[in-house]
């Protein structure tokens, strides 16, 4: 069913061992990630979504290399991952492309800090850019593109280094609505043919569940998994399985838990009944008569 | 204008190859290629875009020279009802002085010598500004250790006018001449140095991470991230720097020069040459803005991206 069936050899084996973060000094510490343990299998498109501030991207970082665990491992391939590496592409929430550098000049960063040739750059930059439908724009300079452009870039620059796993932080995150859906279906695609893993963080849930494999949920800070959803609907994935009843299970059922802990990151304020106060009914003068 | 230059970027030929049969696998771009069409419409007439130009920046042109011309006009007949009123325009020499002064300058090769000992001052002193100053600008934006021992010394140092450096740089340097060039160094490197230290601290730390994450090494992150990234920021400190070289160098061509612009006019105030003076700030100020419109162009050629539409007001 997923990739990592039918892919020899394969790598890209991310294995998160009782993860725990903790921020600050000693006696005002926070915990972010709490004991945490969960996998990319080799190939596989492994999604973690969770309310804002419950940990996943701070999880992200250190599958990175960005941040170190304070305690548990996290390891690709049996070594740890404790600092950045071509090996693990990473995708940006924010546009992180090089303002300086040509869309093509951008996408070949990575291959010349390889120390390839220019002749090869170029030409594994403009094969990696016409699969993305972007060779049109190689010699653009990324404030001329569109978001989803950009981000698109983005993502062909973090394979153009042949990695192992993608990481992806809310990728899609500032794009429009319909500029996502299209993503979905390229980073599909894309994913299909270079047959990586990836690590996608999300709080869309339909995204979630279109792009997946399986999908953790987090819960509100200090994250620690909640559930592990597997996505059984088969590839290629459309647009029209939303509709499905297997599809609409998995979102309620990712809803259900994705509410409840949303609530739980508002605060005390907003009981679990949720949204009790609000069905108290406000006359003409609105809600100078509450007061 | 800028609109224009940026959309003229886009290669009509690579935009054809695109077309093709890449096109299988990728869904159609959200942004089609608009600078094509416009790049076409943009070569049929260029004599009407001038002439649409020119239409445009008459009125700015007019007021400029009604702005200049007033100006000369008030001197001219200042100097010749010889005003006193407090400011006092006795001794003052006409615009017509002047030219015939400036005319006569024109054949000496004394005064061009003058100039060019003037600007090769500048550019040494600038020069050695421009590359320690960036330099160690990278080092102390980036290392935290380069930070803890030089910025403490360049912060006691930096209050002290270069001027105030004269009799010092007398006594340090073999040569006027590299004591001259001295303070004009002095004079450019601080607004270099922290120019260029704020530019690497307000580098985007995403750019730095995705940097990292596709593998560069620590001098690749300076020579390739953080060094383009704020080229901005030090061509800012460039032009200011270029400003205060100026004002640095003539102060102290005044006091200790043999040769030079500043040395000319304060000459010619010792010979009662007046309206040469008026000659040596003119002149000075023509080579000023020349330099500064040196760096801006190098500026641009350096920074291309920046003249897309979504930056606006580079200096």
């Amino acid at each position: 069913m997923t990739q990592a069936d039918d892919k020899p050899n394969a790598t890209g084996h991310i294995l998160v061992d009782h993860l725990r973060v903790r921020f600050g000094s000693k006696a005002a510490a926070v915990e972010a990630v709490s004991d945490v343990s969960m996998e990319v299998k080799p190939g596989e498109f492994v999604s973690i979504i969770g309310p804002s501030g419950c940990g996943k991207s701070t999880l992200l970082n250190v599958v990175a290399g960005f941040v170190k665990p304070s305690e548990g491992t996290v390891t690709m391939d049996g070594k740890a991952t404790d600092k950045p590496s071509a090996d693990r592409g990473m995708v940006f929430q924010q546009y992180s492309l090089f303002p300086w550098l040509s869309v093509r000049k951008n996408v070949e960063f990575g291959l010349k800090q390889k120390g390839m040739d220019a002749n090869h750059r170029e030409e594994a930059a403009r094969t990696l850019l016409g699969l993305a439908g972007l060779l049109a724009f190689e010699n653009h300079y990324p404030d001329q593109l569109s978001g989803g452009m950009k981000q698109r870039v983005g993502i062909v620059r973090a394979l153009a280094t042949s990695p192992q796993v993608l990481l992806m932080d809310e990728p899609f995150g500032a794009l429009d609505a319909q500029t996502r859906v299209v993503m979905q279906q390229i980073l599909t695609n894309m994913w299909q043919r270079f047959r990586i893993s990836v690590l996608f963080i999300t709080h869309d849930i339909d995204e979630s569940i279109f792009l997946s494999d399986r999908v953790y949920v987090m819960t509100a800070r200090p994250g620690r998994i909640k559930a592990e959803i597997p996505i059984l609907l088969p590839r290629p994935r459309t647009p029209d399985m939303a509709s499905c009843p297997e599809y609409l299970r998995i979102k309620q059922q990712l809803r259900d838990l994705i509410t409840e802990e949303s609530l739980k990151a508002m605060g005390g304020e907003l009981k679990d009944s949720g949204l009790a106060g609000f069905d108290v009914e406000v006359g003409p003068k609105g809600v100078a008569e509450l007061i | 204008m800028r609109t224009a230059t940026s959309l003229n970027r886009v290669d009509p030929q690579a935009a054809e190859v695109a077309q093709g049969p890449s096109l299988a696998l990728a869904p159609k771009p959200e942004v089609t290629p608009s600078g094509v069409s416009s790049a076409a419409q943009q070569a049929e007439t260029p004599l009407r875009r001038v002439a649409a130009w020119l239409r445009s920046a008459l009125p700015k042109l007019l007021m400029t020279m009604l702005s200049l011309g007033l100006f000369v006009a008030f001197w001219y007949f200042a100097t010749k009802y010889k005003l006193d009123f407090y400011i006092r325009f006795t001794n003052i020499p006409s615009p017509g002085e002047v030219w015939d002064n400036a005319a006569r300058l024109a054949q000496s090769d004394k005064f061009y010598n003058n100039m060019y000992v003037s600007l090769r001052r500048i550019l040494l002193g600038f020069s050695i500004a421009t590359v320690l100053g960036v330099a160690l600008g990278l080092l102390i934006g980036q290392y935290r250790g380069a930070r803890a021992l030089l910025f403490p010394l360049f912060e006691t140092l930096r209050p002290v006018p270069a001027i105030a450096w004269v009799p010092m740089a007398i006594m340090l340097w073999p040569t006027n001449e590299t004591s001259i060039v001295f303070i004009t160094f002095l004079g450019s490197f601080f607004p270099i140095l922290l120019n260029t230290i704020h530019g690497v601290n307000s580098v985007d730390p995403v750019l730095l991470r995705a940097a990292r994450c596709l593998g560069t090494s620590e001098y690749g992150l300076l020579r390739q991230v953080v060094l383009p990234a704020s080229l901005p920021h030090i061509f800012t400190g460039l032009a200011i720097g270029m400003g205060v070289a100026w004002v640095s160098l003539i102060a102290a061509e005044m006091i200790s020069g043999q040769f030079g612009i500043g040395y000319f006019t304060w000459e010619a105030y010792s010979l009662i040459e007046y309206a040469d003076i008026a000659i040596g700030m003119i002149v000075i100020g023509v080579l000023g803005l020349l330099c500064s419109g040196a760096i801006r162009i190098l500026g641009n050629m350096l920074m291309p991206w920046m003249a897309g539409p979504t930056h606006g007001g580079q200096k």
